[in-house]
């Protein structure tokens, strides 16, 4: 007769720069189920995280943009791919804490895979949409092009804790931004375990970078840091909006802020739409003399 | 000159020791400020341009325009060919200029070139020359050489003060370190500096105790203070607070001033400012909010 083997329950850290480090302070948050026992520990990101997690989407930025297209589409594909071969892990964590069960949570990660494979389709495509060859008087070619703008802080909201953080995370990611996102604080393992997925999709180190924490203690600094150039959220009071936005003022950064319902993420004609995209470029436009 | 052992775990595990030390807020504030008095703003590539030097002298001068209350760094250290331009950019300004030679990196050239390199560095204005030992010679057991080449050296210097680079990457051994310490201090340097910043490892905790283990030995026996200079390898503000730490607690306060301990560094002054920019203003820097040079 063999033993029953004891579980090996997950450290779950941050993912900083492709490592999953523990939190510079060492304080971590309790996860309780929907029946209230403790089930995790994971790590409560301070202020020192968040800047170590610029520094590393800092450094992947220049390397992700100048990456080909075709490139950063199949990287994500992958990721879609990962996700999808993590279902059964993905789904029973999110049901273990978010309302609803195991059909919800199943209903979730199937759309969180589709969402990247569609913005992994965008990575070659955005451009044509969004360019545009501009008539002028006057014997020049004149075109513009979106050029990723930098770094973007995702804060990924409680509802649909997978497939919100992926919807906001994939759109900036397409067109080489690099990501520094904050999951969800109440439901904070799928985002752990998200870590995995990019970590074993051939994403670059510090492309995306994931940090759990408390919203409330982080927002602050991720309105005032003046690395980071766009910030990417949803359903956030308005006292935090007003944080945001007036720390980014200081910078100039690009912030974008939905407000939706549980089921509108599961809506492909609202989340599949390129103008998702279109906050995350800067547009560059070159003119070019022609004939004599 | 006795033969010190070194007790190379003994170093480690206290090097270490010195780096898990906590610093923060106000001390953390004065620790950072007295690492840029103490810094040798450092460029020494072969593309450099007397722009970039011009550049590096503003900077030296006041390391931020945004916190115009901070001190000036100790000096500005170039190649031979921009001290002339140095010493003019600097003039009057308290920033003294340093320079490297005795055909920096390497040091493989005839011995009157060295000394040339030397005079000529010398003649342009340098208030400090940072010289190379005969690595090839000390490995090879020449001891004599190594020691007569930096007496011919600092006879040249006239009053210039001399730093003489180790270059610890290449001597293998702590046993190593130790002797090319005390040989240097006994030949006349003036400062004891750990590496070029061309040959990795640079300077390393327990390297540059050893180094200041050195140094406290010659006091306790001459009553001579040498000074320190770790170079290369040093980038963050929190190292250069490790550092300060350990040099505080192997030879005391007086070592702590910019005439005993120097940091070699480029890319040390701008996180420096990043993290004292941070506490002054609660806001997290970009890259581009202090300059490059």
């Amino acid at each position: 007769m063999m033993a029953e083997r004891l579980a090996v329950p997950k450290t779950f850290k941050l993912y900083i720069g492709g490592k999953f480090p523990r939190t510079k302070s060492g304080r971590t948050i309790r996860v309780a189920h929907r029946d209230e026992r403790i089930i995790a520990h994971v790590g409560r990101a301070s202020r020192d995280d968040l800047a170590a997690a610029v520094a590393a989407a800092r450094g992947a930025q220049g390397a992700w943009a100048n990456a080909t297209a075709y490139l950063r589409g199949q990287i994500m594909y992958r990721m879609a791919e990962m996700l999808d071969g993590k279902h059964e892990e993905f789904t029973s964590l999110l049901a273990s804490t978010v309302p609803g069960g195991i059909r919800r949570a199943r209903k979730e990660v199937g759309a969180a895979v589709d969402r990247l494979v569609c913005f992994a389709g965008w990575t070659d495509k955005f451009s044509h949409v969004l360019a545009g060859c501009n008539p002028v008087a006057g014997p020049y070619d004149n075109v513009t092009v979106p050029e990723a703008v930098g770094v973007t802080a995702v804060i990924a909201p409680d509802e649909e804790p997978l497939l919100a953080l992926v919807s906001l995370i994939a759109p900036p990611l397409c067109v080489g931004n690099t990501i520094v996102a904050l999951g969800s604080g109440a439901h904070p393992l799928a985002t752990c375990v998200f870590g995995e997925v990019c970590a074993t999709s051939d994403v670059p180190p510090g492309v995306v970078n994931l940090l759990t924490g408390m919203r409330s203690e982080l927002i602050p600094h991720i309105a005032h840091h003046r690395d980071i150039d766009a910030i990417h959220a949803a359903n956030l009071p308005k006292s935090q909006r007003q944080v945001l936005r007036a720390g980014a003022a200081e910078n100039i950064k690009r912030v974008t802020v939905h407000k939706l319902a549980a089921d509108a993420w599961y809506d492909d004609n609202a989340c599949h739409n390129p103008w998702l995209i279109e906050p995350f470029v800067e547009m560059k436009t070159t003119w070019r003399p022609v004939g004599a | 000159m006795p033969i010190t052992a070194v007790d190379s775990v003994m170093v480690e595990a206290e090097a270490a020791a010195f780096a898990k030390r906590s610093v923060k807020g106000e001390a953390a504030t004065q620790g950072m400020r007295m690492a840029l008095s103490m810094l040798d703003l450092t460029t020494l590539e072969g593309k450099d341009s007397p722009q970039k030097v011009r550049a590096l002298c503003r900077k030296a001068v006041q390391p931020c325009g945004a916190m115009p209350d901070l001190p000036h760094v100790a000096a500005v250290c170039v190649y031979p060919a921009f001290v002339a331009l140095a010493k003019r950019e600097l003039d009057g300004t308290g920033v003294r200029v340093a320079s490297v030679a005795t055909a920096f990196p390497s040091g493989q050239y005839p011995l009157s070139v060295r000394l040339a390199d030397v005079r000529a560095v010398v003649d342009a204005g340098a208030d400090e020359v940072d010289m190379v030992i005969n690595r090839g010679a000390f490995l090879a057991g020449d001891r004599e050489t190594v020691s007569d080449e930096i007496r011919r050296v600092k006879e040249t210097c006239a009053g210039a003060h001399l730093k003489v680079i180790l270059e610890t990457g290449e001597l293998e051994t702590y046993e190593n370190i130790r002797r090319a310490s005390d040989l240097a201090i006994e030949a006349g340097a003036d400062f004891i500096k750990t590496s070029t910043g061309k040959i990795k490892p640079a300077a390393t905790m327990p390297v540059v105790l050893v180094m200041l283990h050195a140094i406290r030995d010659h006091y306790l026996r001459t009553g001579c203070m040498i000074g320190m200079k770790p170079a290369g390898g040093i980038s963050t503000a929190g190292a250069a607070l490790s550092y300060l730490v350990m040099v505080k607690e192997t030879l005391g306060d007086a070592w702590l001033t910019p005439d005993c301990f120097r940091f070699g560094a480029s890319s040390l002054a701008n996180d420096l400012l990043r993290q004292l920019a941070r506490q002054a203003t609660g806001s997290d820097t970009a890259k581009y909010d202090f300059s490059e040079a």
